[in-house]
């Protein structure tokens, strides 16, 4: 092997097209070097709606990170691929944009393809569906409510007066309103990490259908802003929101859901 | 939700000839020659013209028989089947698993400081109107003078901590409803705030 180098090193003084076709012969001799076995342990949720009785529970699979890719979401599908199929989660772009993969983490709400497999602590991972939800099956929670509640705040322009030959304007400042709140991919990490929403679902809107009803109040083409503010003009739909920030903090596309509420508050507190 | 099995009626032969890869639509790599014309515009490639004319025992010896039983189902089944599995369904957990962080802790530790000053508050003023002689100042402070130091201590800090975090806490809370710090750096820095005011405050109440 020293010899090789030493030739190598000899030639490289040569031309560089001469070297570099003498280091790759060598190399294709070498025998490929493996990375040494990185075992992490991954404790996930499974509860099977074909076995009802069967409560639900942890189990447990070590897989070699050095043979997988660096999210979360890679693990699992490496798990789903190589070691147990009936492992069943929700995924779709891996890249943060489509909020399929949104599950709790180390006790924390984001997307499986967004949050890095923690390679320098030996502790185990922990992967739990979005909390306080009905699961249908293992990571996969039942939206139906969510997406009832987000229906129901109305998320599209409605105005009586739409201008007859043109699009909608608006200026710069009033788009600029929008920013912050427009991105929401509805992925629920927020309003399943808000404890609210986990005592009040059923009546609470929770922070992703929130934001999503202040965006159009705070939209300057809406012009039913008065009957969106009526909505929340009870005890329960909006004022269950104590600030507790968890939305926020949450949240994998960085949005701020406490602050859209609390902006709503004080408008109709102030009007 | 309904489960329909038909059971396919072509042959799947187990070795494919060359012709039929050719012709095969799935194959990867483009035929080198391409189908006559006919073939193409009837779909009759040599694949689907020995199946159409292939003996049918033969078609039925070549499926692989399955192990999994199927039950055929109409639409309006679905719901139902739905319904049932909903009523099985676990919440799934959420205090018990959630990291705990600065946003939710102080928040529940308001709570809980809020009702138990609250409680504490109109017990004594309930209490107060019902035996005003047991539960008069001058009685208190005597109680409260025979008791050794570490209780006194003890009790006083158990008293003021509630009530300085709980004051400042709601003072945050204030300034989150002017729209003041409301994002999450804003969240910490005033939480830390309110840890540091609440045990300056908490000394200089048990010290006086």
């Amino acid at each position: 092997m020293q010899s090789l180098v030493a030739l190598s090193a000899s030639s490289s003084f040569r031309s560089a097209g001469i070297r570099s076709f003498a280091s790759s012969a060598a190399r294709a001799q070498a025998v490929p070097t493996e990375k040494p076995v990185l075992s992490k342990e991954f404790k996930i949720y499974r509860w099977n709606p074909d076995e009802p009785a069967t409560k639900p529970t942890l189990q447990s699979y070590t897989i070699d990170l050095n043979q997988c890719g660096p999210m979360i979401l890679d693990a699992l599908i490496k798990i789903k691929n190589e070691i147990d199929p009936t492992l069943t989660f929700r995924r779709s772009c891996r890249e943060g944009i489509c909020g399929s993969c949104a599950m709790n983490i180390n006790g924390q709400n984001t997307l499986a393809c967004l949050c890095r497999i923690d390679r320098e602590t030996p502790k185990d991972t922990k992967i739990y569906p979005l909390p306080s939800l009905y699961v249908v099956k293992d990571l996969v929670p039942d939206l139906t409510l969510f997406y009832k509640q987000y229906k129901s705040i109305e998320p599209y322009l409605k105005n009586d007066n739409p201008p007859a030959d043109r699009e909608f304007l608006q200026s710069p400042e009033d788009r600029r309103k929008l920013d912050g709140m427009y991105e929401c991919i509805l992925c629920a990490c927020c309003s399943s990490s808000c404890p609210s929403y986990w005592w009040n679902q059923d009546e609470y809107l929770g922070p992703a259908t929130l934001m999503a009803a202040y965006r159009w109040m705070a939209d300057s083409r809406d012009t039913y802003t008065a009957q969106r503010r009526e909505k929340m003009q009870n005890t329960m739909s909006m004022y269950r929101c104590h600030t507790i920030f968890n939305c926020s903090r949450t949240c994998p596309k960085g949005l701020n859901p406490a602050q859209a509420i609390a902006k709503m508050k004080l408008e109709l507190a102030s009007e | 939700m309904s489960v329909t099995v038909t059971v396919t009626e072509a042959v799947t032969p187990l070795h494919p000839t060359a012709d039929e890869i050719r012709t095969s639509p799935n194959a990867s790599s483009p035929p080198s020659t391409p189908p006559c014309p006919s073939e193409r515009a009837l779909g009759l490639g040599p694949a689907l013209r020995q199946a159409a004319f292939a003996p049918r025992f033969a078609a039925r010896s070549a499926l692989v028989k399955r192990s999994i039983q199927t039950q055929s189902l109409p639409p309006s089944a679905a719901v139902e089947i739905l319904n049932k599995q909903r009523l099985h369904r676990p919440s799934s957990p959420h205090y018990t698993i959630y990291q705990p962080q600065l946003t939710w802790v102080p928040s529940i530790a308001h709570r809980f400081t809020g009702t138990g000053l609250s409680i504490l508050l109109y017990g004594y003023a309930i209490a107060y109107l019902v035996a005003p002689e047991t539960f008069s100042s001058a009685q208190v402070v005597e109680l409260v003078s025979t008791l050794p130091d570490a209780v006194k201590i003890a009790g006083k800090t158990i008293l003021a901590a509630p009530f300085a975090f709980h004051s400042f806490n709601g003072i945050r809370h204030l300034t989150w409803d002017m729209l003041k710090f409301v994002n999450l750096k804003g969240a910490y820095t005033t939480v830390y705030a309110v840890f540091g005011a609440t045990t300056v405050a908490t000394i200089a109440l048990v010290m006086w």
